[in-house]
């Protein structure tokens, strides 16, 4: 059976979260590999830990000072492992930025159908059917390749189950492809320790805030209600530009689209744009003190309030009701 | 220092963005408007022109006729040039396919610094900047917030998932900016006069040297078998707050079972 490569990036030596699910996917298009880029001679234990999550090969791409170029190792690595499997059905990476960014550039290398942010991928009697969202989950597109090998990013937390545990075999890769033009990591400045809070794109619950909440300081309150019903924490474009949080949380249009089973939208007016990042969660519930909001356009649940009044309530009701 | 930015004409994300059932392709028939993060990557490219004296800002898109218009905003604001490769032949790109077709128009230029929106906000597949470093065999510095560009190298912070990186690079690079990277200025009277009399020079496949049977929509990478609609949501009960709506909340998410 052919390869079904999967890119695994490694936090701290350690395989990224995405990396169960992405093999997971992988099992369902061929026999899945990992692809990894170590420094030489450490990639023993993470082979090990690779085998438990399904790769029956491990390919090992050795690059010194790997982590101080940007993309340009994986390129290599991918394209190494493509050429030492032979036979490969289908390349998966995680949709982050490096990721999605390495696939790119590997599809341009090796001449293959390159898609972006898969929700949710199948292989069928047409070849592999990826299945993608256009315009904030407004269109759901189903698409395959008309040639070449299927590059494929995901999204995480589209494929549910994990793959069989298997061997975690080694296979030392030759890099050949130039590593060197690239751009370099002078300094990281990157949250590795995993927060108490759940990720924003694969939480089951999210309380976003906008600029209703009107400083930093009071945007704590959206904090604390996320940590009593255990969501991630969102915000809107205004809320980020006003200093409120980090870029990172902002959902929408141009920030990270979530589809959780409850979204919070707390001081949000619900712009078309922000609507874009948030309208496929399965519930949506909405406090805003204007009753003429966009966002109770799509609320299963609205409050026509002031958040400073009914946020406290909500979340000693919450609090309450889980003791 | 010879700069280009890349520009593109979306539908506006104000309006009601839809795809095409027929053509399975977005459906250009709304407002069209270059894309917001355009905008800034034109600041951005015009703050690096002012910051090293003598250099030269060009526009390239690639779209149809009326995808002019994006060159001449970028005109307006600042720039001094543009390239609109445009075809029929082109129509229905996939991104190997546009990145091959900018590839192709960028590389006699020979420039230093090729600045880009981090991705459109109609396809948002973020995978143009990196495919295009990849055809020019250029050092990518993607998602930056910041961008400094001296005679030698450019610099910047790349946005990640959990924070961001310092990153640097020699000339010549590709750039992608993030919309923190600066807001765009608005083009005055005279820029939208002088805009008017900037040249922008006109590519098909033929000027481009691409062969026909790589390009548009029949030999794209991937067919569309199926496009699907999402059902539109009814709107649900909404409360005024008389002073217990926040357990009125807790209680419709226990009877959701959401808590
Ligand atoms: C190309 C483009 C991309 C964009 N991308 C995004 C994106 O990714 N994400 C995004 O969010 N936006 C995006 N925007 C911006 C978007 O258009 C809106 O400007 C933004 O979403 C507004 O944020 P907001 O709802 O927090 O602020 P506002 O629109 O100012 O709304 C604040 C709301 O808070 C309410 N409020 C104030 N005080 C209280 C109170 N005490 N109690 C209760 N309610 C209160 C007000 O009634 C109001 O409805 C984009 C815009 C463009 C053009």
């Amino acid at each position: 059976m052919a390869y079904a490569l999967v890119l695994v990036e490694l936090a701290n030596g350690r395989p990224a979260a995405s990396t169960g699910e992405l093999l997971a996917a992988a099992a369902r298009l061929g026999e899945p590999a990992a692809v990894i880029v170590v420094e030489p001679g450490t990639a023993g234990e993470v082979a090990e830990s690779l085998g438990a999550l399904g790769a029956g090969t491990v390919f090992v791409a050795s690059i010194e000072n790997a982590d101080t170029l940007l993309v340009t190792p994986q390129v290599a690595a991918l394209q190494a492992a493509v050429l030492a499997a032979g036979e490969v059905s289908a390349v998966l990476v995680g949709n982050s930025i490096d990721s999605r960014e390495a696939a790119a550039r590997l599809a341009v290398r090796i001449g293959g159908a390159f898609q972006s942010d898969a929700v949710d991928v199948t292989a069928g009697a047409a070849g592999i059917l990826v299945t993608q969202q256009a315009f904030g989950g407004s269109f759901t597109v189903t698409a395959r390749a008309a040639k070449g090998t299927p590059v494929i990013s995901l999204r995480q937390g589209s494929v549910d189950g994990t793959a069989p545990a298997a061997a975690g075999a080694i296979h030392e890769l030759e890099v050949t492809g130039d590593t060197a033009v690239g751009a370099q990591v002078t300094a990281r400045h990157e949250q590795t320790q995993a927060s108490e809070r759940p990720s924003l794109q694969t939480a089951d619950i999210v309380v976003s805030g906008g600029r209703g909440l009107g400083s930093r300081e009071k945007f704590v309150l959206v904090e604390e209600l996320a940590d009593a019903l255990g969501a991630a924490v969102g915000a809107s474009r205004a809320a980020v530009d006003a200093g409120y949080c980090e870029h990172n949380m902002q959902v929408g249009q141009t920030g990270v689209t979530v589809s959780p089973n409850l979204y919070i939208a707390v001081g949000i007016s619900g712009a078309i744009q922000h609507r874009a990042g948030m309208q496929s969660a399965k519930t949506i519930v909405a406090i805003n003190k204007d009753a003429d909001s966009p966002i109770f356009d799509v609320a299963d649940f609205g409050v026509v309030g002031d958040l400073f009044t009914v946020v406290p309530q909500l979340i000693e009701a919450v609090k309450a009701r889980k003791s | 220092m010879k700069i280009a930015v890349l520009v593109k004409e979306v539908p506006d994300t104000w309006g009601d963005r839809r795809i095409d059932p027929s053509t399975k392709r977005v459906d250009r028939k709304g407002d069209l408007v270059i894309d917001e993060i355009n905008e800034k990557s034109v600041e951005a490219a015009l703050l690096v022109k002012e910051a090293n004296a003598g250099s030269e800002v060009t526009v390239v898109t690639m779209g149809p006729s009326s995808a002019l218009a994006a060159i001449r905003k970028a005109l307006a604001m600042g720039a001094d040039n543009g390239i609109h490769i445009v075809d029929d032949g082109l129509v229905g790109s996939d991104a190997m396919q546009t990145s091959a077709a900018l590839a192709a128009a960028l590389r006699p230029g020979g420039f230093e610094l090729i600045i880009t929106g981090n991705e459109s906000t109609d396809g948002r597949t973020a995978a143009v900047p990196a495919m295009l470093a990849e055809r020019l065999g250029l050092a990518q510095l993607t998602f930056l917030r910041t961008l400094s560009v001296t005679g030698d190298g450019v610099t910047g912070e790349r946005m990640t998932d959990e924070g961001h990186l310092d990153v640097r690079a020699s000339l010549p690079a590709l750039v992608s900016v993030t919309e923190q990277i600066a807001e765009a200025r608005f083009p005055n009277f005279r820029g939208i006069m002088a805009a008017k009399k900037k040249k922008v020079e006109s590519l098909g496949l033929a000027g481009l040297g691409l062969p026909a049977d790589e390009t548009g929509a029949e030999n794209s990478w991937s067919v569309v078998e199926d496009v699907a609609p999402r059902p539109a949501r009814s709107g649900g009960t909404i409360v005024k707050d008389d002073g217990t709506a926040g357990t009125q909340l807790a209680d419709f998410l226990a009877a959701a079972k959401l808590i």
